[in-house]
């Protein structure tokens, strides 16, 4: 039934770029982008499965006259709305901490946001400043 | 035999794989925003996987407490992303 295939296709979906989340936490080389992993896919796959849960409730509401089915597919809604409000404002909030806190991007030469040269190497340092002379010299 | 591996459970053993990865950062990080990130990346899949025990079991509490532990774990991150930055409660 087509009903049926829509559900597990959402599923399918959902797992799947969970499943993403998961490996690009694992391999992205500092906090920035495993961030950028961890909660973007996370949310997009949230979307997809709880939608999921919503057409099986909707399912069971519409074809079985099953009032909880109505229960569980509005109260998926409010769960999927929490997660959608808190997420991404919860990962503003770890980035912005992180920066303050000192974590520079790994492959990083200058930090844009203090005008100054990232201090790891004297080679990095001499590209940085290369680098935003540059900057200066077209401003 | 065959009821038991229904859709819920391979859905749920593939978001158990996933929750396993982001234990390994949270063990492995070398810093400690590194962690935080796998902690809120586990609290989302935990919220996921409420949701869908709640439509195996057909219990509509579980997603009740879904709703509670999502706005509770956003609460809880927004407080350690206040002490990393080193700000005054």
């Amino acid at each position: 039934m087509i009903f049926d295939i829509i559900i597990y296709l959402f599923m399918g979906i959902g797992v799947f770029f969970n499943a993403l989340a998961g490996v690009g936490l694992l391999r992205f080389p500092d906090v920035y982008t495993r961030l950028h992993a961890g909660t973007k896919c996370t949310t997009f796959g949230s979307i997809f499965i709880i939608g999921s849960v919503v057409l099986i409730g909707l399912k069971n509401w519409w074809f079985d006259n099953d009032l909880n089915g109505s229960v569980l597919a509005i109260h998926s809604l409010f769960a999927l709305a929490a997660i959608l409000l808190t997420n991404p404002v919860g990962a503003h909030a770890i980035a912005r901490a992180a920066h303050r806190s000192g974590v520079m991007p790994a492959q990083a030469v200058i930090d844009e946001l203090e005008q100054k040269p990232v201090k790891k190497s004297t080679r990095r340092k001499k590209e940085a400043e290369n680098v935003l002379n540059e900057e200066g010299g077209d401003a | 035999m065959m009821e038991f591996f229904n859709q819920y459970l391979i859905v749920l053993i593939a978001l158990l794989i996933c929750t396993i990865m982001a234990i390994l950062r949270v063990i492995f990080g070398p810093t400690i925003p590194d962690r935080v990130v796998g902690v809120d990346t586990i609290n989302t899949i935990v919220i996921v996987c409420m949701v869908i025990f709640g439509a195996a079991y057909e219990e509509v509490i579980y997603i009740d407490v879904a709703i509670v532990y999502a706005l509770l774990s956003f609460i809880s991150t927004l407080f350690i992303a206040k002490y990393l930055e080193g700000g005054e409660f």
